[in-house]
């Protein structure tokens, strides 16, 4: 399943990236070493956290893309920086739970 | 062991956003010389983690990466406050990072136990007030 397929079936909001990407499976964590552990190439990531080091995290584990949950807004400067490494950042109102629940089979 | 490619980075100590440019860049690198994905993985990972202790701990260090065809060996230095009991600071869930660092989704007591899992071989030493030497060896699996 393709990220631009679960933006649509989640009514994700895209602030970066590229959605043509092929989503292998989800991980959901904001404990960026616990992430960094467990997460697998080309998870959604859902997360609370939009420091600048989840676009780290995100580009060292190679993830599809990250969610970030519950309505948290990343800065403008965080944005363009997972812009620049070609993270494509997804934004949601909703709990990393009801994503979850929403998820499609990966 | 004698084509090698030697990568050095500071690490700034004041500058917790950019931690983790070293770590990406060796990625992209390896990447560019047709590393297996795995091993891109465990390195930068292996790295991340250490640039990203020596900015909680240290104040910052310097990091040298030396690639060869089959190994790749990253030494991490630092002139921080030392670790007192290495065999504690092993343990998965211990960690002495501050709240600001913890609200940033560090301090989960991970890191070195990370960097440990990700490589082959790894040497800590360390004194009390002078710093700490880190040495990662992650093997490339032969075919």
């Amino acid at each position: 399943m393709k990220v631009n397929d679960i933006v649509t079936k989640l009514s994700l909001e895209v602030l970066c990236g590229d959605t043509s990407r092929e989503a292998g499976g989800c991980y959901i964590g904001d404990l960026l070493s616990w992430v960094m552990s467990h997460a697998k190439c080309d998870d959604v990531w859902i997360t609370i956290m939009s420091n600048s080091n989840v676009v780290a995290v995100a580009s060292l584990v190679d993830a599809a893309c990250v969610i970030i949950a519950e309505g948290v807004k990343p800065d403008p400067e965080i944005i363009a920086l997972a812009q620049s490494k070609d993270i494509c950042l997804l934004g949601s109102e909703k709990t990393a739970f009801e994503l979850a629940a929403l998820m499609p089979e990966l | 062991m004698n084509e090698v490619l030697k990568l050095h980075y500071d690490v700034d100590g004041e500058n917790f956003t950019s931690a983790g440019d070293a770590s990406v860049n060796v990625k992209k690198k390896l990447r560019q010389m047709g590393f297996s994905p795995d091993v891109i993985r465990r390195v930068s990972i292996a790295m991340y983690e250490g640039e990203i202790n020596m900015v909680i701990h240290a104040c910052g260090g310097e990091v040298d990466v030396f690639i060869y065809p089959e190994e790749i060996d990253i030494i991490l230095a630092d002139k921080g406050p030392g670790i007192a009991d290495v065999e504690l600071a092993m343990k998965e869930g211990y960690s002495t990072a501050p709240d600001n660092i913890r609200s940033l989704g560090f301090g989960a007591g991970m890191g070195l136990p990370n960097m440990k899992r990700y490589s082959d071989e790894m040497k800590i030493e360390s004194k009390v007030g002078a710093g700490t030497k880190i040495t990662m060896k992650v093997k490339v699996a032969g075919e």
